[in-house]
């Protein structure tokens, strides 16, 4: 048993939910008793998704405990056959389920006989793996499965596109900025003159999955779901794959390269030198801005950065390589994914941490008082207890993370948007040390008597019970329920006031 | 013992229509009652036995609250807990001890789950031997969704609590800390049972004062030292709906005498607890019409907005029931009542005021579905195209796309909602959507998808 009060990584069938619900017209169905449904509202709230998510319970209750599912798994799976229509079903384990050791994978094939759908079990280990393996292991699993499916029907092209092509293998919901970095490399391809074969899952049919193997190359943006993938088209059709995520200018500029060198590999003669070239000094800002003169001000300030494996050494990269900083220490959760860590950043930062632990990174930081902190969510509020700014730069996320506006973290636009993000976090820092050494914003007391009234203007008195309870009426309406109870009470000329009278203030005030 | 033949009313079968459907609904995990039983009960401090599943709901589900230190954690099942490899019990002490030295807490809660469940873990079992040993009390409550939803987490939380023996010399009796003067009616003791934030416990017990009953105790208490006494025979009274379990618990084990009433939410409701708790008393209720009255007047803005619409309740909290009675009494219409879980007989005085409030306003009587299938209701929705639908965050925001006004069912569970002072927050709430839709109105179309 462990103690915990946080996690930087959810439960397996959250990948694998994340990725079934990231494909067009497939629905997973989760073996998981009532209330394990919860991804849904994350996917409807974080997502703010306009469509139901695609995703249902086969609900494990006290005659599942004693009996079984029996027919219950396959009737759930026929039923939502018959309703939804979907291309795929994919059976969810839960750690539930997978403690009860029913056979579901003898659900799966008798499910599979009556359904027009196809029908797959997720191959995930609730103990064993977390939510990022267990996704990246479901996209490769239902990859697998369409590309065997058409090569047994013999409709499997295989025969590359004329023009240079490209799948993307890493666009999916509820992920860091996803959206606004698919949408950008998107722009990079068609920039480089290289057409999109395939994106996926976010928005595919799993029909169309089968095309795969007509790209040039792939691209894994994100090492964290997607490499099980591209390594096995890479194994199967020997297709190449790039895992450099393009993210700062200079992993962009090695990306591109790398794209280059594929290209050329299968004699499409190209050279991008020249487009990196633009791109990197007047397209986007953040070379020159890391120049300017007001970035000076940052060398060498002490800067710690945790999170997921690629957006963690991503990030020291840009800080260490682009910016001058001097990154204390880096770290991810990725534990699994120790020794790339390790090699990716060893020599651009002091020491490296990889742990899932929370506090222990609290703990680090607090230590190390760093000048600003980029991390998760977590470490947001660390920096809020310690009074350090912080830059969200990974998942795990809250909903703030998931903006309307354009907020790339890959390719050239999306190096400005992280200038931005490092700089602010520093001004901020800076100016609130200076605030701290003049004092504050401003020292003359406010005379005003219309914020409150004070306790001389007033002759009501507050009973001991009362004051209790306006204690806990928080702090920024506070004055004003004060105010409107002695106003109530002066009306109705008593003394001194009680809870009673609070609660007919409050009332009256309605 | 004429309350429980009141709850007992057999042609209640008759009048309203109960049905069950599959089961297929979205509804927080029992465990969530964490959130608000450790803020609730100070000293306490909540250790939920399961699995990453269950603790990416908490943080998830419950948000900024995590990052406040709260008083609960997880303790997580590795593969070693689930094979036995590991001792139950020595694990168990190693946390409980950490808990001890780092928060101090007067009790532990541990959080039984599925898990502990499928795998038998005895936790009934080593709790005294455990509290013993390390001279903590800790309370084993089973919340876990194989049995139950949501809110009757809470109820698992109060009927372990429940059957805790009274702690002799820990009597504080709540009046001589908030209440002043005497003027009280000889009466048994009574207890409320159902948690509820400090000032509507306060609103209640001075509604109550005002008819000359004292409160002898809430269980919970705001502090776990600070349980009431409860004695055989004395009288108790639940405060939410969904407390049955509590409720047997209080009448079997402690011998007391449950006050079957409608539940005080909305003003109507507050009445009627308020009048049968007089009852059982033999005291003439005061000045109850008039306070009723006075409410409802303060209403009225917020009734105008709904008068004549109509409501569809997919349920997923047990407030359904209360919750329609009091709309249909401001006017409203309610097409379909889901509910997880129907008791008869702790809601009976409940329902027959649903029946008698649907006679006056003269509207049929709405249909209660149990375990409720979602898909099956988003069809009906459909068809129906109720004013609002009152809905877990599952279906909020795909129904508004569609053109339909949606109310987070979770925020009737958070908010204060008990009592005539509070009957404005549960209508500040239901109208919000209109009144939302009201100002976006010219905007245009109400539909946001493509699809259908």
């Amino acid at each position: 048993m462990k103690l915990a009060y946080w996690m930087y990584a959810g439960p397996a069938h959250i990948g694998t939910l994340r990725i079934a619900s990231s494909f067009k017209n497939v629905h997973a169905i989760m073996h998981a008793p009532l209330g394990d449904d919860y991804f849904n509202v994350m996917r409807s709230m974080l997502e703010r998704k306009r469509d139901f998510t695609a995703v249902t319970a086969s609900v494990v209750d006290r005659h599942v405990l004693a009996r079984g599912s029996q027919e219950k798994v396959v009737n759930n799976i026929s039923r939502k056959d018959k309703e939804e229509k979907p291309d795929l079903v994919v059976l969810t384990p839960t750690c539930t389920s997978s403690i009860l050791q029913e056979d579901l994978q003898n659900f799966v094939n008798r499910a599979s006989i009556e359904t027009q759908a196809d029908v797959l079990l997720a191959d995930v280990n609730h103990y064993r793996v977390n939510e990022m393996q267990a996704a990246d292991r479901t996209l490769e699993q239902i990859v697998q499965f369409y590309i065997k499916k058409a090569q047994k029907t013999k409709q499997l092209d295989i025969t590359k596109t004329i023009e240079p092509s490209v799948n993307i293998i890493g666009s999916f919901n509820l992920a860091f900025h996803n959206q606004h970095d698919i949408a950008e490399l998107k722009r990079l391809m068609s920039d480089l003159n290289i057409k999109i074969n395939s994106i996926i899952p976010e928005g595919a049919s799993v029909q169309e999955l089968k095309n795969l193997p007509k790209a040039w190359f792939n691209i894994v943006p994100y090492r964290e779901i997607g490499l099980l993938t591209a390594e096995y088209l890479k194994d199967e059709f020997d297709i190449p794959f790039i895992d450099t995520t393009p993210m700062g200018v200079v992993e962009t500029a090695n990306c591109i390269r790398k794209i280059q060198y594929i290209l050329n590999d299968n004699n499409a003669d190209v050279n991008f030198e020249k487009y990196i070239d633009i791109q990197t000094r007047f397209v986007s800002q953040s070379a020159w801005f890391s120049r300017s003169i007001d970035c000076q001000n940052l060398t060498g300030k002490k800067a710690i950065v945790f999170g997921d494996s690629t957006h963690a050494a991503a990030m020291t990269k840009i800080l260490t390589k682009e910016m001058g900083i001097n990154v204390v220490w880096a770290g991810t959760y990725c534990k699994y994914d120790k020794s790339w860590f390790e090699k990716e950043v060893g020599d651009l930062c002091d020491e490296i941490v990889i742990t899932d632990d929370h506090n222990l990174i609290g703990d680090l930081i607090a230590k190390v008082e760093p000048a600003v902190i980029f991390g998760t969510q977590m470490e947001r509020h660390v920096a809020k207890r310690l009074n350090i700014p912080c830059g969200v730069i990974s998942a795990p996320v809250h909903i703030q993370n998931f903006p309307l506006s354009y907020r790339p973290f890959l390719g050239y636009e999306g190096a400005n948007q992280i200038a931005d993000l490092i700089y602010n976090s520093f001004t901020l820092g800076m100016e609130d040390h200076l605030l701290e050494i003049f004092g504050g914003h401003d020292t003359k007391e406010v005379l005003s008597a219309g914020l409150s009234v004070t306790s001389e203007d007033s002759e009501i008195k507050w009973n001991l019970e009362s004051q209790a309870e306006l204690t806990k009426i928080p702090g920024f309406i506070r004055g004003k329920i004060k105010r409107n109870t002695e106003k109530f009470a002066q009306a109705q000329k008593m003394e001194t006031i009680t809870l009673e009278i609070m609660y007919a203030a409050k009332e009256a005030a309605a | 013992m004429n309350q429980i033949k009141h709850v007992d009313n057999n042609d209640l079968k008759e009048k309203i229509n109960f049905e069950c459907e599959t089961g297929n609904y979205h509804t927080f995990c029992p465990i969530s009652c964490v959130a608000w039983l450790y803020q609730k009960i100070e000293d306490s401090f909540f250790l939920v036995i399961g699995t990453k599943t269950c603790g990416y709901f908490l943080q998830n589900a419950l948000g900024v609250m995590i990052f406040a230190e709260p008083r609960y954690a997880m303790a997580e099942l590795e593969e070693g807990d689930i094979s036995a490899q590991l001792s139950d019990y020595e694990e168990l002490k190693r946390l409980c001890l950490q808990v001890k030295r780092d928060r101090n807490p007067s009790v532990i809660f541990w959080i039984g789950t599925c898990t502990t469940e499928i795998i038998k873990m005895d936790l009934e079992g080593i709790a005294p031997k455990l509290e013993a040993e390390i001279s903590l009390p800790i309370v084993v409550a089973r919340a876990n969704g194989l049995d139950y939803a949501f809110t009757q987490g809470e109820d698992t939380v109060l009927a372990a609590l429940a059957q805790r023996p009274n702690a002799k010399q820990l009597e504080i009796p709540l009046e001589k800390a908030i209440l002043t003067d005497n003027d009280y009616v000889e009466h048994v003791p009574l207890i409320l049972f159902g948690s509820v934030p400090d000032p509507v416990v306060n609103q209640l017990t001075l509604e109550l004062k005002k008819q000359g009953i004292r409160v002898s105790g809430w269980l919970p208490s705001k502090r776990y030292t600070e349980l009431p006494l409860i004695n055989e025979g004395n009288y108790v009274c639940g405060v939410n709906p969904y407390l049955s379990r509590t409720a047997t618990t209080l009448m079997r084990r402690r011998k007391c005498k449950l006050i079957g009433a409608p539940f005080p939410i909305g003003p109507d409701g507050t009445r009627a607890w308020l009048e049968k708790i007089c009852t059982v008393f033999n005291i003439e209720p005061k000045g109850l019409q008039q306070r009723e009255d006075e409410i409802w007047e303060k209403l009225k803005y917020y009734v105008s907005l709904i008068d004549g619409k109509s409501v569809f309740f997919m349920g997923d909290n047990l407030l359904e029931i209360s919750l329609a009675r009091f709309l249909i009494r401001s006017g409203m219409i309610v097409f379909e009542i889901g509910i997880p879980y129907m008791d008869k007989r702790y809601q009976g005085a409940e329902l027959q005021l649903l029946q008698k409030t649907c006679k006056e306003q003269n509207i049929p009587i709405p249909i209660i579905i149990e375990k409720p299938d979602n898909y099956n209701q988003v069809d009906r929705i459909r068809d129906m195209k109720p004013d609002l639908v009152i809905t877990g965050m599952a279906h909020a925001n795909p129904l508004e796309a569609r053109g339909i006004n949606t109310k987070w069912s979770v925020e009737f569970t958070f908010a204060q909602i008990h009592g005539f002072t509070n009957a404005i927050e549960v209508l500040e709430l239901v109208t919000r959507p209109l009144r939302r839709n009201q100002k976006l109105e010219k905007i245009g179309s109400q539909r946001y998808t493509d699809r259908r």
